[in-house]
């Protein structure tokens, strides 16, 4: 089932949230939301297999960048990797099919929530490493410039991983070899059940930019037109060859850190007090005129078919076969 | 073909060039391996040409463009080299020492070797770490290790382990070509040895030993350097009467298994010969394949001979006493005689 709207930028990057953009945003947002709850439903209901980290009140930092990415850009995200995915484009058929382990997942069924790669999307890879990802990005602009092709590549991280040495080193050289590499941090004040305020040397990962001569904003993550207005800059800086950036969005994890998570670290009155994404878009567009309460609605309603189709079509595919545990360890032709 | 004198060192730097020439795609980063970079004096520039000067000269045929030194930065460079593979590039990275796998192990053993697996099958990493090992330079415990057996137990990536010049170019161009993982072993007190090299540019597939040797009497496997103090032990066992049949796998993953099940149905006694450390060792893994396979073939038990379990020594007399030797190789020989 194809989106309702145009999934992204085909050609050129948008200026501006026009309408027809921010009703693609909301689209986006929505889906995101809708794609996290039914995992968590699905996962107390349906003996869903694994363990999952469900991206709910980050919609905004995963559609604020994405949004502006053509399709041909690369991205690499981290365990916590739904949103970044449906956000590129991702089909949420084959996402939901491999968070299944279906045959018909996006990966046959190899890779699993944490693990969901789409290079047909410009997607790398979720990641369950922390950190790990982020060299990659640096290789994927390293190739993008010596191919000559214009492309980005988008690391998103948490605030965990900026304390890994793969962001440190890698920060470095896209900074020596002025790559176009946005490191986008996703700040939402935990690493797993420990506070940024105990874990961070500094009080914003975008201090860490200046280590490196790197541009580093912040953005707040709630705030999808924030996000997209500090990442339209960075993109800029990017693209003007002047190498990369990183843009820190602040915002919450509703959820814990896994599904399952005690949160015992925060109190129910922190995670009440928490601002939601969507209703700061839904607030903000409709007094900047840019969607109506009538469209809102019948985005809404696209979208809970088109993840209820997801659904189904993920509960009805075959898994894989046993045959298939030593397929695509080696290339074809070899071992 | 036309055949000359090359050394180990000068095959690897003409495999890169021929490779280099041939496809654009192919890329080298490492630490060093032009040298002098951000140094603005002509002079400068592939000042080392890789710590051993394996490299030397392809900068200046390439250009920074296509050889890139690199900071200190292990893990964000080879973890580049799986990006710039996944977005169609054929990265060849240098690591120094294979002892620096410490410092990067992630963006090899979680990274490197299971994307194409966890992507099902829709992402390759066609790259090549070329890395230089094992001891004999007195450099003691950080810079001397074999490990190789730790990488081959990853699936999703390939380990190569020339012995010769001949081998070290096709199998090199092999590995630029193959679409996976490859980890390209060299084994640093080889580089100065020299062979036969053709001009031309070849391949030699992976999976296919060489038997170094021919023999009767019993089969002796070898890795990397342990070939030429195989061929020492084989010629000694040669005066005293007994043909030893020398196997050289030449690639760990994939292993020529066949080989070596024919060779010792045709010898019923084998030694395995791997510097590396004993356990979980290449020479464990080979030895316990012939004993699930070939145990009706065999008439005496398998014999490792390993590095003993330590780190490598640094004082000149203990890494001599660690690396195992000809006499070493006799002795298990005798031992099963």
């Amino acid at each position: 089932m194809p989106f309702a709207t145009k999934p992204k930028a085909e050609t050129a990057r948008p200026t501006e949230v026009t309408p027809d953009l921010a009703r693609a945003a909301y689209e986006r947002m929505f889906l995101i939301r809708t794609f996290e709850e039914t995992v968590k439903q699905l996962y107390a209901t349906e003996k869903m297999p694994g363990t999952v980290h469900l991206s709910t009140g980050q919609e905004a930092v995963a559609v604020g960048i994405c949004i502006q990415l053509k399709p041909e850009d690369y991205l690499t995200t981290t365990h916590r990797g739904h949103g970044h995915l449906i956000a590129k484009g991702c089909n949420v058929r084959g996402m939901m099919a491999e968070i299944f382990g279906k045959a018909t997942g996006l990966c046959h069924g190899k890779g699993g929530s944490m693990h969901i790669m789409d290079p047909a999307n410009g997607v790398l890879g979720a990641n369950a490493i922390v950190g790990g990802g982020i060299p990659m990005t640096v290789g994927a602009a390293l190739a993008a410039r010596y191919l000559k092709e214009d492309r980005v590549a988008v690391a998103f991280f948490g605030d965990g991983a900026a304390n890994q040495g793969t962001f440190h080193e890698s920060a470095n050289l896209a900074a020596i070899w002025k790559l176009p590499v946005l490191f986008a941090c996703e700040n939402n004040g935990y690493a797993e059940a420990t506070s940024v305020k105990y874990h961070l040397s500094v009080e914003h990962v975008a201090q860490r930019a200046s280590a490196y001569s790197m541009p580093g904003a912040i953005a707040d993550g709630l705030d999808f037109f924030d996000v997209f207005e500090k990442t339209q800059a960075a993109l800029e800086h990017m693209s003007a060859g002047r190498g990369p950036s990183l843009v820190e969005c602040k915002t919450h994890r509703f959820h814990g850190h896994y599904e399952g998570d005690n949160q015992k670290y925060r109190t129910p009155a922190e995670r009440a007090a928490y601002r939601d994404s969507l209703q700061v878009f839904r607030e903000r567009a409709l007094t900047l005129g840019l969607i109506r309460e009538s469209e809102l609605a019948s985005i809404e309603k696209a979208v809970q078919e088109l993840v209820a189709d997801a659904v189904a079509f993920a509960k009805s595919s075959p898994f894989p076969s046993p045959e298939e545990i030593t397929t695509d360890v080696y290339g074809i032709g070899s071992q | 073909m036309s055949t000359r004198q090359l050394t180990i060192a000068q095959a690897v730097n003409e495999a890169l060039r021929q490779e280099m020439r041939s496809d654009d795609r192919v890329i080298l980063m490492g630490e060093d391996i032009a040298g002098g970079a951000g140094v603005d004096a002509p002079e400068a520039l592939d000042a080392w040409g890789g710590i051993l000067g394996v490299t030397k000269g392809l900068i200046k045929e390439f250009g920074r463009e296509r050889v890139l030194d690199t900071p200190i930065s292990e893990s964000a460079f080879i973890g580049a080299a799986v990006g710039a593979a996944a977005a169609g590039l054929r990265p060849v990275v240098e690591l120094m020492s294979i002892d620096f796998l410490g410092v990067c192990f992630d963006q090899i053993l979680n990274q490197a070797a299971k994307i194409r697996y966890m992507s099902g099958g829709s992402l390759a990493i066609p790259m090549v770490v070329r890395t230089a090992l094992g001891a004999g330079f007195t450099m003691a415990a950080q810079h001397s290790q074999i490990l190789y057996p730790i990488l081959a137990h990853i699936p999703g990536l390939k380990v190569v382990v020339p012995s010769t010049a001949y081998d070290t170019k096709g199998l090199l161009i092999s590995a630029i070509r193959d679409e996976d993982p490859v980890i390209f072993c060299e084994n640093k007190v080889m580089y100065f040895q020299t062979g036969d090299v053709p001009e031309e540019p070849y391949t030699i597939p992976f999976g296919k030993a060489a038997v170094r040797r021919e023999g009767r009497d019993l089969t002796i496997v070898a890795i990397s350097r342990m070939v030429p103090a195989a061929v020492e032990a084989a010629e000694q066992l040669g005066k005293e009467g007994v043909q030893a049949e020398l196997i050289d796998p030449r690639t760990l993953v994939p292993l020529d298994h066949e080989a070596i099940a024919k060779s010792v149905a045709k010898t019923g006694r084998l030694v395995v010969v791997d510097e590396a450390n004993p356990v979980c060792s290449m020479a464990s893994e080979i030895a316990a394949f012939v004993a699930e396979n070939c145990f009706d073939s065999l008439d005496a038990p398998v014999v490792r001979v390993n590095a003993p379990h330590s780190p490598v020594p640094f004082s000149p007399p203990l890494e001599g006493a660690y690396i195992p030797s000809s006499a070493r190789i006799t002795a298990a020989a005798h031992s099963i005689l």
